[in-house]
């Protein structure tokens, strides 16, 4: 039995890289592998893009290799440290990836062709601090709002919640009725509780990027007023929550909402799609409520993915003809379109035809976008700060801690190793 | 052993010939066993003393331990997590084990019908891979999706329900249980081989003396078994103190919620390969994983060298 099982681990470590080799060598194309966490986009990536890239440029094969998102820095970070990692490095926003550059692991792509498709804004999320290097290709945003049931809020009879009063009026309304779960989310997986919960809701608080950059420069900190009332105002969702919620994972909550169990879903844009595919009832979307009517509205409109060069890659010529073809208008039309909720940071304007999607990048006339808070530089040091903002955002709904205690436990992470530049 | 015995006698006044058979035969098992165990546990130790300067691996001393139990943060989730070790063994030993006896003492009573069913029922779960325990338990204590609240319906204990594995006061508790359930069938295969080589005569002369029953299971059967229980205290205590997946299928690398549910094992993963935006940090792992394995040393080493030499064995 162990022989047998013996004899497969040798065939599979030691025989099977050797044929790859032989194939690769007799073949003559260039094989590009792609390293992503984003494995819900398989089957798009897999169906649309790599044919319509392969059918313009034959003798380049490409792979897309994804894997669990939560794991995926680490991994890949293991994975260019002992150069075993694919020539395409998908990139995470902000610290993470600029650690990757300042490794020597992701080359330059100052004179990618293609790179002057994006704005400074677009490219901000993988530049150097200075905006001179940018070492990844932009290739969407996603934005933060409210995902809702059309036929619970006909059913009710609520109209789309404009302020923040209104909006706990609606959940009111919902608990009343009994027949909807008013809020469908979790505190189990804990990260909904900041990304859907903290993040979403909260640049209406601290007014997007003036408050995110204060909080960089030392001038706010995450105990000031505006930094804590978004968990006053999260620890008021608790009993909008569904039954069990501190129980409830990520998945409950999805499932919850595309079987119409539930009313409305703190979401991401990223849902779209997904949900597109499950629910069989109409679907609208309305951003973070304002606290007073006519107030200036703040969304959360955050770079999250871009594509990089593994400066160590065997294929770099091929690479780069991938990455400019990945800034050409051409895939950002593409992608826009087969990943709906992923928004193109392309300069070229993108047609949409799905009309959620279209919903979510509306919001962009009358708001004004900032990014996640945790992400750009105070994201950079130990604990992490995105990391503590899981964990207390659930702790807050949880009702185990207060607002104070939460935001105080922050900023002590916080104080520990950031020293905002003087 | 014997056999080797008996060719010493016979070759005694021969010049002995090398026996090469000897290594040939160990070198498989010696060399795999080496490879697989032995050098990953010296470099994991020796790495616990090297760390990252400068952009270089240079050796550090006892500086990583001094980290670990210096920096308020990183102590206070070591500190935290062994808390919760200590609580999750002993759920194990107050529950798991005690079950397990009582199982085997009943399953060896004579006459019991269906033993041998009862028998493979209970020790089916141990044989189940972890991914999958843990996830029927998440879907069984589902407050969405799960049994478990109408069940408690049927029986009018629906007040009783609570989202357990979501509430940092029930969810070590819930957690340590469900691998109670998991994992009972050991100490109740082991006990109950050692009930089953307790001699007749003995049982037989005990009845003639009148005690039966209860009596009989304390005083004649319970100290015969003694030495098993030994070893099962031990299994548990290591298995216990290596636990990590079935925190990490139930409740995700972070082992919340608020921490509450994070053993060695988890800390040592999120510290050794990063999780989410946190990065790996291999020699801070390395250090974490050195604390554990003198623990499970410690704890080994009192086993054998103060409890098992004081134990009594009975020959008969």
């Amino acid at each position: 039995m162990t022989r047998i099982l013996k004899s497969i681990l040798f065939a599979t470590t030691v025989l099977a890289p050797a044929g790859f080799v032989a194939t690769g060598a007799s073949a003559q194309t260039a094989t590009l592998t792609i390293e992503s966490w984003r494995n819900d986009d398989l089957p798009i990536w897999q169906q649309k893009i790599i044919p319509a890239f392969e059918a313009k440029n034959p003798g380049i094969k490409v792979t897309f290799a994804p894997m669990a998102p939560t794991e995926y820095n680490s991994a890949v970070n293991a994975k260019l440290e002992a150069g075993t990692a694919g020539d395409l490095i998908t990139c995470r926003p902000f610290d993470l990836s600029l650690a990757m550059f300042q490794k020597g692991q992701l080359a330059s792509l100052n004179d990618l062709p293609g790179i002057s498709n994006f704005s400074d804004v677009g490219k901000s999320a993988w530049s150097t601090d200075d905006g001179k290097t940018t070492f990844c290709v932009p290739m969407a945003s996603v934005i933060h709002g409210f995902i809702y049931n059309k036929k619970a809020f006909t059913d009710v009879g609520v109209q789309i919640p404009k302020t923040e009063d209104e909006f706990f009026a609606v959940l009111e309304k919902f608990k009343k009725d009994g027949k909807y779960i008013p809020l469908a989310m979790g505190t189990k997986d804990q990260w909904e509780a900041a990304t859907m919960g903290y993040y979403n809701i909260g640049p209406n608080y601290w007014k997007g990027e003036d408050g995110r950059k204060a909080l960089i420069a030392g001038k706010e900190k995450l105990t000031d007023a505006d930094w804590v009332d978004p968990y006053k105002t999260l620890a008021k969702w608790k009993p909008y929550l569904g039954d069990g919620f501190e129980a409830q994972t990520y998945p409950d909550s999805q499932n919850l909402f595309t079987l119409g169990r539930a009313a409305i879903y703190p979401a991401g844009s990223w849902e779209i799609a997904p949900f597109k595919a499950q629910a069989d009832f109409e679907m609208g979307a309305f951003p973070p409520p304002v606290k007073k009517a006519g107030d200036t509205c703040y969304i959360s409109d955050h770079n999250d993915i871009g594509i990089g060069l593994n400066a160590k890659g065997k294929n770099l010529e091929a690479a780069k003809k991938f990455l400019s073809w990945v800034a050409s208008p051409e895939f950002a039309d593409l992608y826009a379109n087969a990943a709906p909720g992923f928004f193109s940071l392309n300069s070229t304007p993108v047609k949409m035809t799905d009309t959620l999607a279209q919903e979510f990048v509306s919001w962009r006339q009358n708001c004004k976008p900032t990014i996640r808070p945790s992400a750009a530089i105070v994201g950079r040091g130990q604990p992490n700060l995105d990391l503590e903002m899981w964990r207390v955002s659930a702790n807050v709904i949880n009702g185990t801690q207060t607002p104070e205690q939460a935001a105080a436990e922050t900023q002590k992470g916080l104080d520990s190793w950031y020293k905002p530049a003087k | 052993m014997s056999d080797t015995e008996i060719a010493d006698i016979e070759t005694v006044p021969v010049k002995r010939p090398t026996r090469w058979h000897i290594a040939v035969f160990l070198a498989p098992a010696f060399l795999v066993y080496t490879a697989v165990m032995i050098l990953p546990l010296i470099e994991t130790l020796r790495l616990s003393f090297f760390n990252i300067v400068e952009g270089q691996l240079a050796f550090v001393g006892f500086s990583n331990f001094q980290t670990l139990f210096g920096d308020p943060r990183l102590s206070a989730d070591f500190w935290n997590a062994l808390r919760n070790n200590v609580i999750f063994f002993i759920i194990h030993m107050a529950v798991q084990n005690p079950v397990g006896i009582a199982i085997a003492a009943m399953l060896s009573l004579p006459g019991l019908r269906f033993a041998a069913f009862y028998r493979s029922a209970i020790f089916v779960p141990t044989l189940l891979s972890f991914v999958i325990v843990g996830f029927i338990w998440k879907l069984i204590l589902s407050p969405i999706w799960g049994i478990a609240p109408s069940l408690m319906d049927l029986v009018g204990l629906k007040w009783a329900f609570a989202p357990w594995l979501g509430k940092a006061e029930t969810a070590l508790i819930a957690v340590s249980l469900i691998s109670v359930w998991q994992y009972v069938g050991i100490p109740m295969m082991l006990i109950y081989a050692a009930l089953l080589n307790i001699p007749d005569e003995v049982l037989e002369a005990a009845e003639c003396d009148g005690i039966t029953g209860w009596s009989q299971f304390w005083k004649i059967k319970l100290p015969l078994i003694l030495p098993s229980i030994g070893i099962v205290s031990v299994l548990t205590f290591v298995g216990n103190f290596n636990a990590f997946d079935l925190i990490y299928t139930v409740q995700g690398a972070l082992a919340g919620p608020n921490g509450s549910t994070d053993i060695l094992g988890t800390l040592l993963y999120r510290t050794f390969f990063g999780f989410q935006n946190q990065m790996g940090d291999r020699s801070m792992g390395a250090t974490i994983a050195a604390v554990m394995f003198l623990i499970i040393l410690a704890g080994v080493a009192l086993y054998l060298f103060v409890i098992q030499r004081r134990m009594r064995r009975y020959q008969f």
